[in-house]
């Protein structure tokens, strides 16, 4: 309950973030800015007091009982790593933000947007349930959307912020049916007793399916080829929402699902194959694309995208080292690249451009950040001694484990690494050496503008140094989880010169003499017009929208008759349907009930009349001919036992003449303006109609679906209602809400004439 | 009650024809004869039954068998009841637009709401 309520206490928040910059001004940010810090000392608290040192903890409070849907949170190592990073890194970004957008004046609209993505992504990462995981899953990309959007003044911003929440959203309806077929499957809705049904599950004949579509969730929401364009387009975000996306929040949640996932589906060929392939392609193709960017920003986006690839297709892996690789290095990339992401946006508001090309030097005049972002890019490109290189040399121990044939990701690992490593001096180091080159003079910064990065990026290094500490807390626990059983971690910067550190030091040359090239490169890739899963995203689009027009100009066409066309085809056809397929007709039922020589009669009346009222031009004839059809409908209840319908159906009769004889000189002429050609048309829909309909009648005395229910009716009214006219009894007794309904349609419709027929100005 | 089916099909198709017809008096005829059709469908399918209303004799305890089946008579009667107060609503309101209007062709309404 109290655990909820923390998480859930952010959304409330955001709805007094208004009123609390009103009451407190310039301050209101430092307040707001508390709110993610003490989170975080709550989540290790509570983590370090836990009553089992190896246990999880689950906290539930009942939400929609009926449907079984708990609000329930599960605490473990897997997600007390993410609570830590998104309530840890959403603190320094909500500082960072303070003076990064100081003159905006939407400033409390944005940390209202950031209360709710941050919330949301905490309510996903400590969900037990599947369909609350869901639903937070679906309030980050909503929030998301909105801060990609922030800015909505250009149209790149209102199409980047529609891109991502478009493709995560179908990502998402994705995942929530693999997530019932899930939950079916295991026969429960928890994760916390669905961990241990892994061997029902991956036994079950809708195994694939249930994880192909959970993995196109996490594959949307995490960037992975070919639904990465969204990332890199939500660029145009205010640099606090990109550092805040990229490290902690948003992309992580597909990573998260595959982790919490994993000891149920893990351990399969379709679970290496997915994941090694998808993630290992867009690891190598990011890294290579990341390096060919110009804007400080774009690049970063592949190299997250990249990044993801790789942890991917590390959680594929799913042996030991990957497991704990993963997990460290899934910390570590938070760090830097929350901290690159701030320098770079520091970069962009000192010297006035984001272009690679266009900036050197800066360091003497930013000399705070300048020291953040180099050391995020040591510990991106695996520089001795951070909290990088542990997680980096995990993973190429993973692979060295891997299976005969699968060493083959090594290589991967090594060149696509090569290039991260490029783009971490590119985008961290390269900016703040060398000669002096900015467009604008710098000038100095904000102090949250320096203080946020550097801590992070301090911490990166400082955990380098000293990995036991958030080994011991989380990152062990976490692997533990992941694996799905214990497993011995030992994080260190030096185990001894083996074939990871030879694969580290290859890394780092490699990356230098791309760094030396990449120029080269950029320009080669710039040069050439390259079609992407952007444009096809617009080509799709276009697509869609044309079958939209297509489909609203031939059913939308704006004629009334052409609506009740469709809709009297589609009945009959269902109808007749029913008829032929599911209650096929039985003519003996009638035999009993011959019709007399007057109904005959009385019948053949009606018809005549009922053509009559349609082939007259004159409207008092019409209007007769459509009372003797009444009437007959009258004579018809009297004959066959219904006195009660015989007298209310003359009665209304009655009236609706009266009616139409009132308003007769008021009515409109009775012409016809239909050609030929659509009269016929019109017959013979309605004849069609009418046979169905008289198959219907037939096919009826044979089909009893549920026993009678009027017996019920018959034995009690007159011992239960006192009444001896049973349809009366059902009507004012029985069913006597019905006829309270009943009593306000008409009183609606008395209200809706009387106002109709009112005043005469119209 | 093969002369019910064939008079409820009948009445259908001409309700559907005045239906589809673009005078809207015509359409408020359509929506008559429908009413009448669709009451009757629920009657016959029901089951006919000659000389038996669903009432209790003054001294009987409960209605003994045979009775025409009271259920679908309640229903029927509060179909009945709404399509009078339907109808009177759609006469007021063809009255109404086509005086707004200047007309009463439904072609001619076409995506306007002036």
């Amino acid at each position: 309950m109290i655990f909820a309520g923390v998480i859930l206490s952010g959304f409330f928040l955001a709805f007094l973030v208004a009123p609390l910059f009103k009451v407190l001004g310039k301050a209101a940010p430092w307040v707001i800015s508390l709110f993610p810090f003490s989170q975080l000392l709550f989540f290790l608290m509570l983590w370090t007091n836990r009553p089992h040192a190896t246990g999880e903890l689950v906290a539930c409070t009942q939400w929609v009982p009926g449907a079984g849907v708990d609000l329930c949170f599960l605490i473990d190592g897997l997600s007390m790593v993410f609570m830590v990073l998104i309530s840890g890194i959403g603190g320094c970004v909500f500082l960072y933000s303070k003076d990064y957008l100081h003159d905006d004046p939407h400033l409390d609209r944005f940390y209202s947007y950031l209360l709710v993505f941050m919330s949301a992504m905490l309510g996903l990462v400590a969900a037990d349930n599947v369909i609350s995981l869901y639903v937070f899953w679906e309030l980050t990309s909503i929030s998301s959307f909105l801060l990609i959007g922030f800015h909505p003044d250009t149209p790149e911003a209102r199409r980047a912020a529609l891109q991502a929440l478009l493709v995560t959203n179908l990502g998402g309806l994705a995942m929530l049916a693999g997530l019932v077929i899930l939950a079916e499957a295991g026969d429960s809705y928890y994760f916390s007793e669905l961990i241990q049904r892994g061997d029902v599950i991956r036994a079950h004949p809708h195994y694939s399916a249930a994880l192909l579509l959970l993995l196109t969730g996490a594959f949307t929401k995490s960037a992975q080829m070919p639904f990465h364009m969204w990332l890199p387009n939500a660029m145009v975000a205010p640099t606090p929402v990109s550092a805040y996306l990229h490290s902690a929040a948003m992309v992580k949640g597909g990573i998260y699902l595959v982790a919490r996932i994993s000891p149920i589906f893990g351990g399969t060929a379709l679970w290496f194959g997915a994941l090694t392939i998808v993630g290992g392609i867009t690891f190598v193709i990011a890294a290579v694309l990341g390096l060919a960017q110009r804007d400080v920003k774009r690049m970063l986006a592949y190299s997250t995208i990249s990044v993801l690839g790789m942890l991917m297709a590390v959680l594929g892996i799913g042996n030991e080292k990957a497991v704990q690789g993963a997990m460290v290095y899934l910390f570590a990339h938070a760090l830097y690249k929350s901290t690159l992401f701030m320098t770079g946006g520091a970069i962009d508001h000192a010297a006035g451009t984001r272009d690679l090309t266009r900036l050197g030097g800066l360091g003497r005049m930013l000399p705070l950040v300048a020291g953040a972002g180099i050391l995020a890019a040591f510990s991106k490109s695996g520089v001795p001694p951070t909290v990088g290189l542990i997680g980096k040399e995990l993973i190429y121990e993973a692979g060295l484990h891997a299976h005969s044939a699968q060493k083959v990701i090594v290589a991967g690992a090594l060149f696509g690494n090569m290039f991260l490593a490029a783009v971490a001096w590119a985008a961290g180091i390269r900016p703040f050496v060398g000669r002096l080159q900015s467009p604008e003079a710098p000038h100095a910064l904000k102090p949250m503008m320096w203080f946020a990065p550097l801590v992070l990026g301090v911490l990166g290094v400082a955990l380098g140094w000293a990995p036991e500490i958030v080994e011991k807390t989380f990152l062990h626990a976490a692997a533990n989880t992941v694996s799905g059983h214990p497993v011995p971690m030992d994080l260190a910067l030096w185990h001894g010169f083996n074939t990871a550190v030879l694969l580290s030091i290859l890394t780092l040359a490699g990356g230098g003499l791309l760094f030396w090239v990449r120029h080269r490169w950029r320009r080669f890739a710039e040069a050439r017009p390259w079609v992407g899963p952007d444009i096809l995203y617009d080509r799709l689009l276009s697509v869609l929208k044309g079958i939209a027009r297509l489909s609203t100009r031939l059913l939308q066409s704006g004629y009334l008759r052409q609506y009740m066309i469709l809709v009297w085809a589609v009945s009959a056809g269902m109808v007749s349907w029913m008829l032929f397929d599911a209650a096929p007709l039985s003519w003996p039922a009638f035999a009993p009930v011959l019709p007399h020589l007057h109904e005959w009669v009385i019948g053949s009346v009606m018809m005549a009349a009922a053509v009559f009222a349609i082939a007259t031009t004159q409207r008092l004839v019409s209007i007769l001919a459509l009372g003797v059809i009444g009437f007959g409908v009258t004579l018809f209840f009297v004959l066959y036992s219904a006195p009660d319908l015989a007298i209310t159906q003359f009665l209304v009769e009655t009236f609706s003449v009266i009616l139409f004889v009132l308003v007769l000189y008021r009515l409109p002429e009775l012409k016809d303006r239909s050609p030929v050609a659509t009269r016929v048309r019109d017959a013979l829909v309605a004849l069609a109609v009418g046979a169905v309909m008289t198959l219907l009648v037939l096919g009826s005395p044979s089909v009893q679906y549920y026993p009678k229910i009027s017996e019920y009716f018959a034995q009690v009214a007159v011992s239960a209602a006192h009444g001896h006219n049973i349809v009366n009894v059902i009507l004012v007794d029985f069913r006597v809400m019905d006829t309270l309904g009943e009593i306000t349609v008409l009183a609606v419709a008395a209200i809706g004439v009387y106002s109709l027929w009112r005043r005469e100005d119209a | 009650m093969y002369m019910m089916a064939l008079l409820v099909g009948g009445l259908f198709a001409m309700a559907v024809y005045c239906l589809l017809r673009r005078n809207l008096l015509k359409l408020v005829f359509g929506f008559l004869i429908l009413s009448h059709a669709v009451n009757l469908l629920i009657f016959t399918a029901g089951g006919l039954t000659r000389n038996a209303p669903p009432i209790a004799p003054s001294e009987a305890k409960f209605l003994a068998a045979p009775y025409a089946d009271p259920l679908p008579q309640a229903l029927i009667l509060t179909a009945i009841v709404i399509n009078f107060g339907v109808f009177a609503f759609l006469l007021a309101l063809v009255d109404k637009a086509r005086r707004k209007t200047g007309t009463d062709d439904s072609d001619a309404m076409k995506g306007s709401d002036a």
